[in-house]
């Protein structure tokens, strides 16, 4: 690891911190219903929407109520950006007449953007139009991104309430977390953007000259280069503070355009986390105990700091094969070194890496550097952190609610071990909670076992598959990992955007979204409906180092033992072949 | 009844133990833990599997596959063989109580004079029949005593050889069938319906009969299912991944069936899955070796989240009675005169009190009891008239009693009470004492302070709970004054004076609306309504019908301290539980790095790096933890049934230490258990 390499961690990570704090204080009391007087100016638009929707904002919710309201919501979603992709072509703001996309690519982009993972099976600008972009993917950027903190405001509340039936009402926290907390922020870090040189137009492709030019293919000389633009700062903003990550153009935040600059590569590093950080204050702070919210987030960050260092560490070291022909790629002041394949020189490894263990930390799907190109270890921990759960740190609110469903497990197991049924914040967990918790864990789990066997044993499946041995396996294990855990990065080397991949990884990020929600809210619901406990010394402590290692180590437990088998015939094996060849 | 303190395997439950752990190879047996039905159908795969190889070909040498399905079986044998050797243990006392249940005839009154009788098979009784039991017969089921008086032997319950007196009103009249009257005779109203009275439900407890999962065992039965289902999942996709890794690098064979299996249940928490059942067992054997019948196994449970112990004051803080603690004499009077006028005057008193008085003069100035019959002393009695005792000699009246009387007393002979001796008893009555005045004629000659003695070592027990996290209450008739003395010297957090049923009732209720869960003992009827809030209720076996109905246990050494080993019970119940679950989780990773490389061999020869025990080949290696997985259940069978060690620590402490010997031992174990299996399995040259 070089000096530079722990500046530059060192200032992301800092950034980071300094701006949680307060973000989550401040939405803590958006979701608590008090807005602070300098965000009363967006009060009026609240209320229009309201009135607009005929939404009685007073009116609470049971759970269930709640559920059925986030599945019609998704459910109009889903048709609404389906419809717009088929239709297209006939509809305004598409200045290069990109036609229909086709049914099974339109499937999977509309589930994969309901679901707030923008798995993206199509290459951006050749395929959308500036309408679609706009209204159906950026949209659902910002409401998905907000279902999720929704259904995690819920969560707090069953622990917060006591013997309650409901539990708030979805229209409102949908609402208010649009307009309080991802509106403000994107439009502020949009306007950065574009000062960096973040592209933002309604104007068609522009045909430049080549300032070195070249032949093609055929020996013919190429003279000029079409430049795909569009309204993207807008999109990239929220692309990167909503977890979501579908970029704009196809290789995403790899695109000068999308990220031009270090400063734009780093603002868009920390808005990539903000969000998920800032909720474990804003966890602290409703349930009137901050220190809980900090040992969450240790506990995330106990996990993702040393995957951090790993993947900068082996990118770094290069490569044997290198090794053995004498290239000096040592790491240093003077050269990047290392392994630099598939990665922006505008970026070096350090960004590189930092960037592949965030987003996939984070379930944000976009890429400053091809992650496929990376060496076997580095490939492995973006995928574990995926699946993981895409619980360190998460989507917004469901890489939360997610640690909190691991969170109850690992108190299950602390409080039979000190001799008390267990309890996790004043209420008692019992078979229901367990039961929900085991589902939420279980089933993004066996989705990406499941749909990686599939894709393996179809010819289907192996036909798109582009490189063989360990490797080609890597490439299916990690398109599962990402669809069914909501993440939406891709790999690559795997030609995913045909009607058996598009058709599988819309299922699996079906069933990665929801049957992590709807057990959630089942959680909540049952939680409020409980009475509250007072602590007392024969109380486990959860916000003690030890409950902090506890956690991760049932994180990690779950994780490793879950893909401990399906990681050694991909980038274990992988590993070992290229080092002791 | 014998106690029963079986040694773990004592011969007899081991020879029956070996015999149940075949007969529950039934299906219908298995499918109660799913944990283990998925091993046993691992087994039945297996089993075919090996007919295969023996019958046709395969692709793994039909001994290995024998040896991998023989310890497989071994694997749901170890299972059933710990639960039927903790189910023994409570069969044992089960059985010793069945003795005392043999079929009684009773003596039904059939007439409204409860002259005429008519001879009832005791199973025959209804509620409500009157039936007599004279001297020498045996009680033919519950009920309660509605005319007479007797002594009665209970010890067929409670094991304790000394009679008690049952009579009717009042406390002492419940009687338990089973139990044989000795002396006198009495009538008895039938209270429970045949094979529903206390001894049935006893049996049938610690038989386990109608053992119910608690709701603990339930959510971690999920827990465990989930974890299962979880494997399965990994070990049925390892599979499709193994054929297509065979198929991308072409070389080596898809992983076999055998192997898939092997995995499986190494993975499988089988550990606490065979252990589990076992558990609940011998928590509920390990209550009952204490004397304290359960009804359900959800108050044991209970019993380990107690926050607050509602203990009443008399027999449990303190003892039973007050004892003279000090003389204060009057001014011009020597303390050793009072002590010898209060000996005197105690002479003939033969009350607790008035013993304590003999003792404490015979510690303190070594005073001994005189030839009476030489002084020819006139005793008066205590009379509620005068609220005195005392004694007449040689021409002196000596007397003892309540400060009012004694100055009544001396006032109409003459005399009158010094204002050194009022404030004496003033100060004796404020710190919780009770004050006893003695006079000499019209003379008074002092206090003699009595007071209630707090039992030694409850101090420290009450601040062994409040690290426990158990915040205990003393109830008490007293005054809030004396109340509170005692409660302060005895070190409980809060105390209830001149406490009443109700307002026993609404403390529980207030304790509990605050989210606590809360114990108590209780042994008279009025205690009843209180014991069927409390959550965790303990009734005296010597207590009331309704008391006992109304608790969820019954203690049958009417010890109400016994309160805080139940807690313990409860708490080392959760405790084996929580730990042998993370021991199993813990030993996965062990299994992992000696299964892995030896089922991808031929494939992937370089994942050999992760054979971080160098075992020797490929199927030895399978084999081991195969073993290794079958052998810890019964080296953990003592540990399920002894329970794991509980020590009143704080929460975190307790935690801290068992994750590093279950957690961090789990972790261990199993790489040098594997090894060492894996080494002897070479030098016999067996793989």
């Amino acid at each position: 690891m070089t000096n530079n390499g722990l500046l530059q961690i060192g200032l992301f990570l800092g950034g980071l911190l300094a701006c949680a704090k307060p973000l989550g204080w401040y939405m803590a009391r958006v979701y608590e219903g008090q807005t602070p007087r300098f965000a009363g100016w967006l009060t009026p638009v609240e209320k229009l929407l309201y009135r607009l929707c005929g939404v009685d904002s007073a009116q609470e919710m049971t759970w269930r109520q709640y559920s059925y309201g986030i599945l019609c919501f998704s459910v109009v979603s889903f048709l609404a950006v389906y419809g717009i992709q088929r239709g297209q072509g006939l509809l305004p703001l598409n200045p290069q007449g990109l036609s229909a996309v086709s049914p099974d690519s339109s499937f999977n982009t509309a589930v994969s953007f309901v679901t707030n993972t923008n798995w993206q099976g199509y290459g951006g600008e050749t395929t959308m139009s500036y309408l679609t972009q706009m209204v159906a993917l950026t949209v659902q950027n910002f409401v998905s991104a907000a279902v999720g903190m929704a259904v995690l405001v819920v969560m707090i509340r069953g622990f917060t309430r006591a013997n309650a039936g409901l539990i708030g009402n979805f229209w409102v926290d949908l609402v208010r977390g649009v307009v309080y907390i991802l509106l403000p922020l994107s439009l502020a870090l949009a306007v950065v953007l574009v000062s960096q040189g973040v592209v933002q137009t309604f104007g068609s492709y522009r045909e430049v000259p080549l300032l070195e030019l070249t032949v093609d293919a055929s020996g013919q000389p190429v003279t000029t280069q079409k430049i795909a633009v569009g309204p993207a700062a807008s999109q990239v903003a929220i692309k990167q503070l909503g977890t979501n990550g579908g970029g704009f153009f196809n290789v995403n935040s790899a695109h000068p355009l999308e990220n031009p600059t270090p400063l734009s590569n780093w603002l868009e590093l920390i808005s990539i986390l903000l969000i998920p950080v800032s909720l474990c204050f804003t966890f602290g702070e409703m349930v009137g105990d901050r220190r809980q919210g900090w040992a969450i987030m240790a506990a995330m960050g106990v996990i993702f700091v040393p995957l951090l260092l790993i993947v900068v560490v082996t990118e770094q070291q290069g490569l044997p094969g290198l090794s053995a022909l004498h290239i000096d790629h040592v790491a240093g002041d003077r050269q990047s070194g290392g392994n630099m394949e598939g990665k922006e020189t505008r970026f070096g490894i350090v960004n590189s890496a930092m960037w592949a263990v965030t987003t996939t930390a984070a379930s944000n799907g976009s890429v400053n550097s091809m992650h496929d190109s990376f060496t076997p270890l580095g490939g492995l921990v973006p995928m574990w952190l995926m699946q993981l759960g895409e619980v360190v740190f998460g989507g917004v609110g469901s890489g939360l609610y997610g640690m909190l469903v691991f969170a109850l497990v690992a108190v299950f197991i602390a409080g039979l071990m000190v001799g008390r049924t267990p309890e996790y914040l004043g209420k008692k967990i019992g078979a229901f909670e367990m039961k929900m918790a085991a589902l939420a864990i279980l089933l993004p789990c066996a989705t990406v076992l499941v749909g990686t066997a599939v894709a393996v044993l179809t010819t289907a499946g192996r036909a798109t598959i582009f490189n063989s041995g360990p490797h080609g396996f890597s490439e299916v294990l990690y398109a599962f990992s990402s669809a069914g855990n909501n993440n939406g990065s891709a790999f690559a080397g795997l030609g995913a955007n045909n009607p058996f991949y598009n058709g599988m990884l819309g299922l699996a990020m079906l069933v990665g979204r929801f049957w992590v929600m709807l057990p959630v809210l089942a959680i909540a619901g049952s939680l409020a409906a409980k009475k509250k406990i007072p602590v007392g010394a024969g109380t486990l402590p959860t916000h003690t180092p030890l409950f902090v290692g506890l956690l991760v180590a049932v994180v990690i437990v779950v994780g490793a033992l879950s893909f401990f088998p399906a990681l050694a015939l991909g980038p274990i094996v992988e590993h070992l072949q290229m080092t002791t060849n | 009844m014998t106690r029963i303190t079986p040694q773990l395997f004592e011969r007899r439950i081991f020879a029956e133990a070996l015999r149940s752990s075949v007969l529950k190879l039934d299906p219908r047996v298995q499918l109660r833990n799913p944990v283990m039905f998925t091993v046993y159908v691992g087994s039945l795969l297996t089993t075919v599997l090996w007919a295969q190889a023996v019958l046709t070909s395969s692709d793994e040498s039909s001994g290995f596959i024998l040896a991998v399905s023989v310890w497989l079986w071994f694997t749901v044998l170890f299972a059933n063989f710990a639960e039927a050797i903790a189910e023994g243990h409570g069969k044992a006392q089960a059985a010793s109580l069945k003795k005392s249940r043999t079929s009684v005839i009773a003596r039904k009154l059939v007439d409204a004079e409860r002259q005429e009788t008519v001879d009832v098979a005791a199973p025959d009784l209804k509620i409500g029949d009157l039936v007599i039991v004279k001297a020498g017969e045996t009680i033919p089921t519950d009920g309660e005593v509605v005319e007479g008086v007797a002594s009665v032997d209970e010890s067929a319950i409670t094991g304790e050889s000394a009679p008690v007196v049952r009579e009717s009103g009042g406390d002492r009249s419940s009687v338990t069938g089973g139990t044989r009257v000795i002396s006198d005779w009495l009538i008895i109203q039938v209270k429970t319906l045949p094979g529903q009275s206390f001894l049935d439900r006893m049996i049938a407890m610690v038989e386990g009969a109608k053992r119910q999962k608690t709701p603990n065992e339930i959510a971690l039965a999920i827990l465990l299912a989930a974890l299962t289902l979880t494997f399965l999942l990994v070990v049925a996709t390892l599979l499709p991944y193994s054929i297509y890794s065979v198929f991308a690098s072409g070389v080596g064979k898809p992983i076999s069936l055998t192997v898939l299996v092997a995995l499986f249940v190494c993975l499988a928490p089988t550990t606490i899955g065979a252990l589990l059942s076992a558990i609940g067992i011998a928590g509920m054997n390990r209550l009952s070796q204490a004397n304290v019948i359960a009804m359900s196994g959800r108050a044991v449970e209970a019993a380990g989240d107690v926050d607050v112990l509602m203990l009443d004051k008399t027999g449990t803080i303190t003892l039973g009675n007050r004892q003279a603690t000090r003389f204060i004499p009057a001014s011009h009077i020597e303390e050793q005169e009072l002590a010898e006028a209060a000996h005197l005057a105690s002479m003939a008193d033969e009350t607790a009190e008035g013993r304590s008085i003999a003792v404490l003069a015979k510690k303190q100035f070594g005073l001994r009891g005189r030839d009476l019959a030489s002084i020819k002393p006139h005793f008066v009695p205590f009379s509620a008239r005068t609220r005195m005792s005392g004694i007449t000699l040689d021409g002196h009246e000596i007397r003892k009693g309540a400060a009012e009387a004694v100055e009544t007393h001396v006032r109409s002979l003459g005399g009158q009470m010094p204002e050194d001796v009022r404030s004496a008893v003033q100060s004796i009555a404020k710190s919780g004492g009770t004050p006893l005045v003695v006079c000499r004629d019209s003379q008074v000659l002092g206090v003699i302070e009595l007071k209630d003695i707090v039992k030694g070592g409850i101090k420290e027990r009450f601040a062994e709970l409040r690290q426990m996290g158990i915040k205990t209450v003393m109830i008490t008739g007293d005054n809030p004054l004396t109340a509170a003395a005692i409660a302060a010297e005895a070190g409980v957090d809060d105390f209830l004076a001149e406490a009443t049923p109700e307002a026993k009732l609404s403390l529980i209720r207030d304790y509990q609306k605050g989210g606590r869960l809360v114990a108590m003992t209780g042994d008279g009827t009025n205690d009843a309504p209180a014991l069927a809030q409390a959550d965790v209720a303990v009734a005296m076996n010597s207590g009331t019908q309704a008391a006992k109905e109304a608790g969820n246990m019954v203690d049958l050494d009417s010890n109400p301290t016994k309160l805080i080993e139940i807690v313990n019970i409860g708490k080392q119940l959760l405790m084996t539980r929580g730990a042998l679950t993370t021991f199993s989780i813990a030993n996965d990773i062990a299994k992992y790095f000696a299964i892995l490389p030896a089922a991808f061999a031929s494939t992937y020869p370089s994942l050999r790096a992760l054979d971080l025990m160098r075992l020797t080949s490929p199927s030895s290696a399978i084999l081991s933890a195969v073993i290794f997985n079958a052998l810890i259940i019964i080296a953990l069978v003592p540990l399920a049934l002894k329970g794991v060690a509980y020590r009143p620590v704080g929460a975190a402490q307790l935690l801290r230490n068992n994750m590093l010997v279950y957690g961090l031992g789990g972790l261990v174990v199993p790489f040098i258990g594997i090894k060492a299996i894996d080494l002897f399995l070479t030098v016999c040259h067996l793989v």
